[in-house]
Order: structure tokens, then C-alpha cells, then sequence
């Protein structure tokens, strides 16, 4: 049992690290960003390597409240995506 | 081998797939130099790393907790439903911001209706530089 457990906390560690790294990279696309679209693009890509984040927490406490944040921050993430890109094409989010 | 061994180690190997995969996304997102290439990147493969990772989830609380859970399966749809609304929103931005190659002309109409500007505005347009990116 303790080497599948070991194997599994390792896991858990890489991917928290990886998930972080991916964070940060699309966060300098973020602020580097040429254009409109990537700026928006990056956003997107940050509401998505959260929800990774917020399940890995999820994973590793053991906790299930987690799912429902996780939910949440997927519904809002898509709204806003939807939200910016709309604004950028017709000036106005609701017409 | 015991059940809960085998679902730890596939618990594992779902997490570093997931990993590895939003690793690659967010790369291609810094690597990529044009922005219609650069919208390839996250919004396919950073959409199936995060599926990978709930994946693991569910089987870990299948494995470990009290029996299945559909919330995973829940954020696993709506992620995979609405990544291809928000791409195809991002490509109209960087079409109406000229920020990539123009499209060639539709067959039946004048120009694409997201390039268009209307009769009024026509000379506002000509007058103020549109900005590039």
C-alpha cells in the first residue's frame, strides 16, 4: 500500500507544480499579449488551469466542497470569456 | 494487488496525463507566434488536461470516498461544451481586429459582416487610423 501511496502523493506534487507552471506561462501571455484576442484567449485559458487547481485541492484535502467552487468558477469563466469578446466585437454586451 | 493500490496508481497516471497535458497548452500559448495559431493551443488541449484531472477525481472518490460523483462529470460537460463557443468567439475578435490574415471574400456579399461598417460611421472610419492589434 505505501508504495501506490507514495506514487500518488508524487503525482499529486507534479501536477500541482505543472498546473502552476501552466498558470504562470499564460499569465506572461497575459501581459505580453499583442492583441485583443490573446488577452482574452490567455483569460480563458487562466478560468481553466484554475478549475485544474481547484480539483487538485480537492483531491489532495480529501474535501467535497471543492466540486461546487469548481462548478462556479467554470460557469463565471465562460460568461466573462463570452462577455469581453462580445464587448470587443459590437461595443456592447447586451443589446 | 489490492482495489485500493490499482486505483491509486490509475488515480496517478490520470493526474500526470492531465498535467502534462494543460503543461503543453499554456506552452503553446506562449510559443506560438501568430494569434490564430496561438488559439489552437489552450482551448483544445488545456480543455482535455483539465477532463483528465476530473477524471481522476471522480475515480478517486470512487476508489477512496462514497461511491460515484457526478459533479466531475457535470464540469467535464460544460467545459467541453462551452470551449468551442468561447474559441470560436476569440477568432471573431481577432478577425474584427484585424489581428490576423483577412479571409477571402464571401462569395455572395461584399465583405464579412463583422468588417463591416455601416453607412453612417463610414466616415469616422476613414478618418480615425484603425488601430492594428
Amino acid at each position: 500500500m505505501s508504495m501506490a501511496e507514495d506514487f500518488l502523493n508524487w503525482a499529486l506534487i507534479i501536477a500541482f507544480v505543472s498546473v502552476a507552471l501552466a498558470q504562470i506561462m499564460a499569465m506572461i501571455r497575459l501581459w505580453i499579449g499583442p492583441s485583443t484576442g490573446d488577452r482574452i484567449l490567455a483569460l480563458d485559458t487562466m478560468v481553466v488551469n484554475a478549475i485544474g487547481l481547484i480539483v487538485l485541492l480537492g483531491i489532495a484535502q480529501g474535501m467535497r466542497i471543492y466540486f461546487e467552487v469548481s462548478l462556479l468558477v467554470a460557469m463565471l469563466g465562460f460568461v466573462s470569456t463570452v462577455a469581453y469578446a462580445r464587448f470587443v466585437l459590437r461595443g456592447d454586451i447586451i443589446e | 494487488m489490492s482495489f485500493a493500490e490499482i486505483g491509486a496508481f490509475v488515480v496517478g497516471i490520470c493526474l500526470l496525463i492531465g498535467a502534462f497535458f494543460a503543461l503543453v497548452g499554456s506552452i503553446g500559448l506562449l510559443k506560438f507566434n501568430d494569434s490564430m495559431t496561438r488559439l489552437h493551443a489552450p482551448t483544445k488541449v488545456g480543455t482535455i488536461g483539465v477532463g483528465m484531472l476530473l477524471l481522476a477525481s471522480m475515480i478517486y472518490s470512487w476508489v477512496f470516498g462514497e461511491g460515484w460523483s457526478m459533479h466531475e462529470l457535470l464540469i467535464m460537460s460544460f467545459l467541453f461544451v462551452t470551449a468551442p463557443i468561447s474559441a470560436n468567439f476569440m477568432a471573431k475578435v481577432n478577425i474584427h481586429r484585424r489581428a490576423c490574415d483577412t479571409p477571402p471574400s464571401p462569395p455572395r456579399d461584399e465583405t464579412w459582416s463583422t468588417l463591416n461598417v455601416p453607412e453612417a460611421d463610414r466616415d469616422i472610419e476613414e478618418t480615425v487610423e484603425t488601430p492594428v492589434n
